[in-house]
């Protein structure tokens, strides 16, 4: 169809393809509020920090409170739970990466996922990295952490990845102590 | 419309004439239900009927639903006990609404397992099979997401574990998965958008229905032989076919009474048998069910999702040529949605020129086999992800993937096919005897 010799020609082809581009950028610009307005509303991205009083929470429990429509695990651990944590050697973890929003690309050593030094406190997402279901608590699984009841999926004290489907340690949202007691998420 | 020949409509009256010459529309419809359809067909046949009733089944009682039922997280839940306990023959109209869609999709299935046993989707048929099977897709987005609606805990709980399919996409996946809920996880905004949908797909689905009824009725119906229709002259068609209307439509309205018999016992004695107790509590985010399990259609592709583990050697290679942009979550995906892709392939798969597996001594018995297959992986997928299930279903979805993509292209060049009838009008007979000329237009016996 082309016209490249033809004097006139060529003025119809730069028609033709100014037409066309004009058409499409006109496409693209209904079409993409259309898309667009399936993206998250305002009132859903405000709630995207939130502060949770853990005054309560004693060792060896664990709390779960809603936080961007996802439950957040907040655990504070016992001192069995940190030992057999940190006696896991990396080479063991499928997931080598922290997955911690405060300390991203470390290892996933457990010093690298708790909150504080000491290792008590674990907050993480508490959903599981597969498919979104949200893991049983409480020492659930073959490695005394978590147990996800959809596919099968393991986690340890540390909340990694040990067996099943999910390729991810559990994320670590960015989460600081501003007080004593009161931990803020995001 | 279709290429056997036959008798069209001709406008008689003169207020026929009047229509005819300006919207052609009585003749269209009188060519379709007059369509030669070959006499040999058998009762696997009936099933497009039963499916066109479902079809509308499932858009009546949904638009009386619709007319009770609130799309939001708070008021979901109690509008559709309102439903039940309020609305006059309300619980009635839910479950003819749940339970019909568990039967459009035994209907679907038989319907797909005759094709593929009859070989309906061989040339020139492809474009029919084709369009069948986005119209299984359609379905099957439409039922997940009509499951969603009554916003129970397994509503819940399916549409997080769907949603993240999209998730398991490298790179963009989180951003999709965002964008189809509308937020970072199952919400309000979710609700709202699967409501919308649902009631859209089936107006898809019908449009689909037009277009696979016109694609198969302009190459004609397979039937059990596989034999063509002899399209040489009028005469000769006659011989090989019957037009639907009435002699078809009679068999198939007889059918659907048969299955409506079973199915209104299921609605009136049994409507919960097929679905889950769980889904009777409310939604709640932050608890998960014990066992999360799909609707029964969905069980064996939900099977193959599950059965590719980070530990299957095939996930492990193809993580590793990647780079680790497909792992186990994404290979999973992969494999469920390309095991539905491996049936739409069919057509250019098979390599077999026969078209009926009555002719094929060998693929007759990996047919059946993909049969129980279908079974297998459907009962896999109600079991819990663990051994010796998790074996057992990484076979069976093996074999599912061999079928289409080993077996099917072997078969048609070592295959040796049994004799076939030279005609449609030969097997009749052979089945029901030689009609002769005295009977035809016969005296009623004695």
């Amino acid at each position: 169809m082309s016209h490249a010799e033809d004097h006139e020609g060529t003025r119809r082809d730069f028609l033709y393809y100014a037409t066309a581009g004009a058409g499409a950028v006109t496409a693209g610009a209904a079409i993409w509020p259309l898309v667009n307005q399936m993206n998250p509303s305002a009132d859903v991205q405000a709630l995207s920090s939130i502060r949770v009083d853990v005054s309560d929470v004693e060792v060896g429990t664990q709390i779960s409170v809603k936080f961007l429509g996802k439950p957040v695990f907040i655990r504070r651990r016992s001192e069995e739970e940190i030992a057999e944590a940190r006696a896991v050697e990396l080479s063991e973890l499928p997931d080598p990466l922290d997955r911690n929003a405060n300390k991203p690309g470390l290892d996933a050593s457990d010093e690298n996922r708790t909150l504080d030094e000491a290792g008590e406190w674990l907050v993480m997402m508490g959903v599981c990295t597969h498919l979104g279901c949200v893991p049983l608590g409480d020492g659930a699984g073959d490695y005394h952490g978590w147990f996800c009841p959809c596919h099968g999926s393991h986690y340890d004290t540390a909340g990694r990845i040990r067996k099943g489907p999910a390729p991810e340690n559990l994320p670590v949202p960015v989460a600081e102590f501003i007080d004593e007691t009161t931990i803020k998420l995001g | 419309m279709s290429g056997i020949p036959h008798d069209h409509y001709e406008p008689k009256t003169s207020g026929e004439k009047w229509l005819h010459s300006r919207l052609p529309i009585v003749g269209l419809v009188y060519d379709t239900i007059m369509i030669p359809t070959p006499k040999n067909l058998n009762w696997w046949w009936i099933w497009g009927i039963v499916l066109a009733f479902c079809l509308v089944l499932q858009i009546v009682t949904g638009v009386v639903l619709v007319m009770h039922y609130t799309p939001h997280v708070d008021l979901a839940f109690a509008s559709v006990e309102h439903i039940m306990r309020n609305v006059n023959g309300g619980h009635m109209l839910r479950y003819l609404h749940a339970n019909g869609a568990s039967l459009f999709f035994v209907a679907v299935y038989i319907h797909i397992f005759r094709g593929l046993f009859y070989g309906s989707y061989k040339a020139p048929r492809e474009v029919t099979w084709i369009i069948g099977m986005l119209i299984y897709l359609c379905m099957m987005g439409t039922a997940f997401m009509g499951y969603v609606l009554p916003w129970g805990q397994m509503s819940f709980w399916g549409a997080t574990v769907i949603t993240g399919l999209f998730g398991a996409i490298p790179f963009i996946g989180e951003s999709i998965q965002t964008w189809l809920l509308g937020g970072p996880a199952v919400d309000n905004a979710t609700l709202n958008r699967f409501f919308s949908l649902h009631y859209l797909l089936p107006m898809v689905i019908a449009a689909l229905v037009i277009l696979h009824i016109w694609a198969f009725h302009t190459t004609g119906n397979n039937n059990p032989t596989g034999v063509d229709v002899r399209k040489g002259s009028k005469a000769e068609a006659e011989k090989d076919t019957l037009p639907f209307w009435p002699y078809f439509v009679i068999k198939d309205v007889f059918a659907l009474a048969v299955v409506m018999v079973v199915f209104w016992a299921i609605v009136g004695f049994m409507p919960n048998y097929l679905g889950h107790p769980d889904n009777y509590i409310e939604a709640n985010p932050l608890v998960t069910p014990a066992h999360i399990v799909p609707e029964w259609y969905f069980l064996p592709f939900y099977a193959i999702l599950r059965a590719f583990t980070g530990e299957v050697w095939v996930v492990q290679f193809a993580s590793f040529i990647t780079g680790g942009i497909v792992d186990a979550k994404f290979f999973g995906v992969i494999a469920m949605f390309g095991a539905i892709i491996a049936m739409a392939l069919a057509p250019w798969l098979d390599t077999s020129s026969v078209r009926s597996g009555s002719y094929r001594p060998m693929f007759k018995w990996w047919f059946y086999l993909l049969v129980i297959d279908f079974f297998a992986l459907m009962w896999l997928g109600a079991m819990p992800a663990e051994e010796p299930y998790a074996s057992f279903s990484l076979i069976a979805s093996a074999y599912w993937f061999g079928y289409f993509f080993v077996i099917l292209p072997i078969l048609g060049v070592i295959e040796k096919p049994t004799a076939m009838p030279a005609t449609i009008e030969e097997d009749f007979e052979a089945h029901y005897g030689k009609k002769s000329d005295a009977s035809a237009e016969a005296t009623p016996a004695e």
